[in-house]
C-alpha cells in the first residue's frame, strides 16, 4: 500500500515541495541574512567602501611640487604644497586640499585604511575582553563574579567618552612609530585601539555572562566535566562557542562604534597624531573652516557616516539572522 | 517601598566608592600638573617643589585619594619642606562637601561646575522634552501603519540618524542654516555661543542660539528612540487585551491612546531614565562645536591643563547622577506598572 500512495503523487508536486534536507544553523543564518534587504544593502555599501580604500590607493599619485618629483601612494597623501592650501575641489584635487595643501582625496583613502584598522582591532579587543570577563564571572560565580561585575557596573556608570578623552590625553606623546603592511604608523594608532577597546567591553560582558549562566547548567557541560575536562576547555570549547551569536553581532556593531569613537576623540584633537591620516583626525580643526572650506569636513565626515551606516545595517541583519528563536525569513 | 529605596541607596554607596577609586587612578595617569605649569618666566624648581607640597601632590596616591575623600584638616602637613609637619591641612574632603579647588583658577570646583551646569541643563532638558514628544509621536504613528511608506521612511531615516557622527550633523546644520541661508539672503541662525554681544542677553537671543544645538542633540536620539517605541507599540498591539478592546467596539483612537500606549511606554520610561544622565556627557562634542559654555566644554578645557580636581568633580557628579537615576527609574517604574512589586 505504501508504494501506491507515493506513486499517486504527481511528479510536479514533488518537485515543488521544499527539500526535506535539514538546514544547518549556519545555512539558516545565511538564508535569513540574504533575504534581509537592508542588511544586503549595508553589505554592498561596505564592499564598495572597502574597494574605495584599497584600490583607491592606485589612483593616489601626482606631481609633488615641494620635492619636485612625481610621487605615488601614501607619499602623495602626505605631500604638502603650501601654495595649494585650502583649494576647493577641482580636476587635479577632486576633493580639494587641506590647510597645508595636501590632497584630501588621497588622505581619505589612506585615512580610511587606518580608521578601518582601528575599528576592527578595537572591536576584536572589545570581544576578547567582554567574552573573557563575562564567561569567567559566570563560570566561577561567587566572589569572582561579584568582583568582576561590580567593576563592570562601575565602568558602565562612567560615560565612555570621558574615559576616552582622559585616556587619550594621558598617553599622548612619546610613542614610537612602527610598520604595518608596509606603512609607517605612529604609536598613537595602537594607543587609540587599546583605549577604545578597554572602554567598550562592558555591555558584551554582561550579555555573555547572562548566556553562560544558563549554559553552564546544561547536561553537556556536566558530562564534559565528568569526563575530566579542564575549566579552560569547558569555557573555550563548550560555553563560548554557544554564545557565538551575540559575540558576532557585538563585534560587527563594535567596529562602527570604534570608528565613531576614534572620530570623536580625534575631533576633540586627542586622537591619532602626526602625519598619519584617519577620517577622524582629518576633521580636527576643520570646523574652523565651516564656511570657507566645507570640503575639509564634508568628505571624511560623509565617509564615516556611510561606513557606520553600512555596518549598522549588517549588524541589524546579523542579529535577526542569528536569533535562534526567530522564525522570520525561513 | 522605603526599605527598597534604602537598600538600593545602600548598594549605591559602595558602587560610588569603586567608581571614585577607578577615576582617581585614571587621574594619577595625568602625571604631574605642576610640571606642565606655564608662566612668562618658568618657575624655579624649588618654587615648584613648594607648590607641589601646598597642593598635596607630594603625597602618595592613596593619601591624595583620602585627602580628596575625607580631607586632611585633622592632621599636620609639612609645607615648608623641612621634614616636620607643622601646619594643619585645610581640605575637608568631598564627603563633607569640599570638592577641592581648581589647579588653574584656584576657585572651588563646586562653584565652577555650578556656573556651567545651568547652561548644560538648559540645553539638555529642552532637547529631552523634544526627543520624548517626537519619538513617541513618530514611533506610534509608524507602528499604527507598519510597512507603509511613512513607516519605511522613518525606519530608514532613523538608521541614518543613528549612524550619524554628532559633529557631522552639527556641521551640516550649521552650513545649511547659517552659512547658506545667509548667502541666499534668508534669515539665518547664529552658530556659536549663547547670546549675540551686540543684542545683549535677551530670552529671544537665547532661543535663537539654542535652535541648532538642540536640533543636533534631538535628531541623534530621536533616531534610536522612535524605533524602540515603534517595536514596543507593535508588540502591545498584538496582545489579547487590545483585541478584546477592539472587539468590544472601543473607538480605535481610544484603544491606542488608553489601552496600548501606556503599556508600550513602560520600557520607554526605563530607557529614558537610564539615558538622561548620559546626555550630560553626550553634550561634550555638541558644546564644543557650538561654543556653548556648559559643563562639557569645562571638561575639555581643563583636560588640556591636567586640572584633575575639576575633572574629578565633573565625573563624580555625573556618576552620582547615573546611580540616582537608576534608582529613580526603578521606583517610578513600580508606580506606573502595578504588576511590579519592589521588595
Amino acid at each position: 500500500m505504501a508504494d501506491t500512495v507515493s506513486t499517486t503523487l504527481p511528479k510536479e508536486t514533488l518537485a515543488k515541495l521544499p527539500s526535506s534536507a535539514p538546514l544547518s544553523p549556519l545555512k539558516i543564518g545565511v538564508r535569513r541574512f540574504r533575504r534581509h534587504r537592508m542588511a544586503m544593502f549595508g553589505l554592498i555599501l561596505l564592499i564598495l567602501l572597502m574597494l574605495y580604500i584599497s584600490f583607491g590607493s592606485f589612483a593616489s599619485r601626482g606631481y609633488c611640487t615641494p620635492i619636485k618629483q612625481n610621487v605615488t601612494g601614501e607619499a602623495w597623501a602626505n605631500c604638502n604644497d603650501t601654495h595649494l592650501k585650502l583649494k576647493p575641489p577641482s580636476s587635479s584635487h577632486i576633493f580639494g586640499t587641506d590647510v597645508i595643501g595636501r590632497d584630501i582625496f588621497a588622505r581619505t583613502i589612506y585615512g580610511g585604511q587606518i580608521s578601518m584598522l582601528i575599528g576592527i582591532s578595537a572591536a576584536l579587543m572589545e570581544v576578547i575582553l567582554g567574552a573573557l570577563i563575562g564567561s569567567l564571572a559566570a563560570y566561577y560565580g561567587g566572589w569572582v563574579d561579584s568582583a568582576l561585575m561590580r567593576f563592570t557596573e562601575a565602568m558602565l556608570n562612567i560615560p565612555s567618552l570621558f574615559l576616552l578623552i582622559i585616556g587619550a590625553h594621558f598617553f599622548s606623546g612619546g610613542l614610537p612609530t612602527f610598520h604595518f603592511f608596509g606603512r609607517e604608523l605612529t604609536g598613537s594608532v595602537i594607543l587609540i585601539i587599546l583605549i577604545i577597546g578597554a572602554t567598550s567591553w562592558m555591555y558584551l560582558a554582561r550579555i555573555v555572562r547572562a548566556n553562560v549562566l544558563s549554559l553552564r547548567e546544561r547536561d553537556y557541560v556536566s558530562a564534559s566535566r565528568a569526563l575530566g575536562a579542564s575549566d579552560g576547555r569547558i569555557i573555550f570549547l563548550h560555553l563560548l562557542p554557544n554564545t557565538i551569536a551575540p559575540l558576532i553581532v557585538s563585534a560587527t556593531l563594535g567596529v562602527a562604534n570604534a570608528i565613531l569613537s576614534e572620530a570623536y576623540v580625534s575631533f576633540l584633537g586627542l586622537g591619532v597624531q602626526g602625519a598619519t591620516a584617519t577620517w577622524g583626525n582629518m576633521l580636527d580643526g576643520a570646523y574652523q573652516y565651516l564656511d570657507s572650506a566645507p570640503w575639509l569636513w564634508f568628505f571624511p565626515g560623509t565617509l564615516i557616516l556611510l561606513t557606520v551606516l553600512g555596518i549598522n545595517f549588517v549588524g541589524d541583519g546579523l542579529r535577526d539572522a542569528l536569533d535562534p528563536y526567530s522564525t522570520k525569513h525561513l | 517601598m522605603s526599605t527598597y529605596i534604602l537598600r538600593r541607596l545602600g548598594q549605591a554607596i559602595p558602587q560610588l566608592f569603586i567608581i571614585s577609586i577607578i577615576l582617581f587612578m585614571l587621574m594619577q595617569a595625568f602625571g604631574d600638573p605642576v610640571a606642565t605649569l606655564g608662566a612668562r618666566t618658568p618657575p624655579k624648581p624649588e618654587d615648584k617643589e613648594r607648590l607641589r607640597r601646598m597642593l598635596g601632590l607630594d603625597q602618595p596616591a592613596y593619601m591624595q585619594y583620602f585627602t580628596w575623600l575625607i580631607g586632611n584638616d585633622w592632621q599636620k602637613i609639612d609645607i615648608d619642606g623641612d621634614g616636620t609637619p607643622e601646619t594643619y591641612g585645610k581640605r575637608k574632603g568631598i564627603l563633607r562637601g569640599d570638592w577641592g579647588n581648581s589647579l588653574v583658577t584656584r576657585r572651588p570646583v563646586l562653584e565652577m561646575i555650578g556656573d556651567r551646569l545651568p547652561n548644560t541643563l538648559l540645553l539638555m532638558i529642552t532637547a529631552e522634552i523634544i526627543i520624548i514628544i517626537l519619538s513617541l509621536t513618530l514611533g506610534l504613528y509608524s507602528a499604527l501603519r507598519p510597512y507603509s511608506l511613512f513607516d519605511n521612511l522613518v525606519t530608514s531615516l532613523s538608521f541614518v540618524g543613528y549612524s550619524m557622527p554628532v559633529f557631522w550633523l552639527a556641521l551640516m546644520l550649521m552650513y545649511i542654516f547659517a552659512v547658506n541661508f545667509r548667502q541666499w539672503g534668508l534669515p539665518y541662525l547664529p552658530t556659536v555661543g549663547m547670546f549675540d554681544p551686540r543684542v545683549g542677553k535677551t530670552p529671544g537671543q537665547l532661543i535663537l542660539h539654542m535652535i541648532l544645538p538642540v536640533t543636533t542633540l534631538a535628531i541623534i536620539s530621536i533616531a534610536g528612540y522612535s524605533r524602540f517605541v515603534r517595536s514596543s507599540v507593535l508588540e502591545v498591539l498584538s496582545q489579547d487585551y487590545v483585541r478584546t478592546a477592539r472587539a468590544k467596539g472601543v473607538r480605535p483612537i481610544y484603544v491606542v491612546l488608553r489601552h496600548a500606549l501606556p503599556n508600550a511606554a513602560l520600557p520607554f520610561i526605563t530607557l529614558i531614565g537610564l539615558d538622561i544622565p548620559f546626555l550630560l556627557a553626550g553634550a561634550v562634542v555638541t558644546e564644543r562645536i557650538f561654543a556653548w559654555p556648559g559643563m562639557g566644554r569645562l571638561f575639555i578645557d581643563h583636560t588640556a591643563r591636567a586640572d584633575f580636581p575639576v575633572l574629578m568633580g565633573i565625573l563624580t557628579l555625573i556618576s552620582i547622577a547615573v546611580v540616582i537615576f537608576q534608582i529613580l527609574t526603578d521606583v517610578i517604574y513600580s508606580f506606573v506598572d502595578p504588576r511590579i512589586r519592589l521588595e
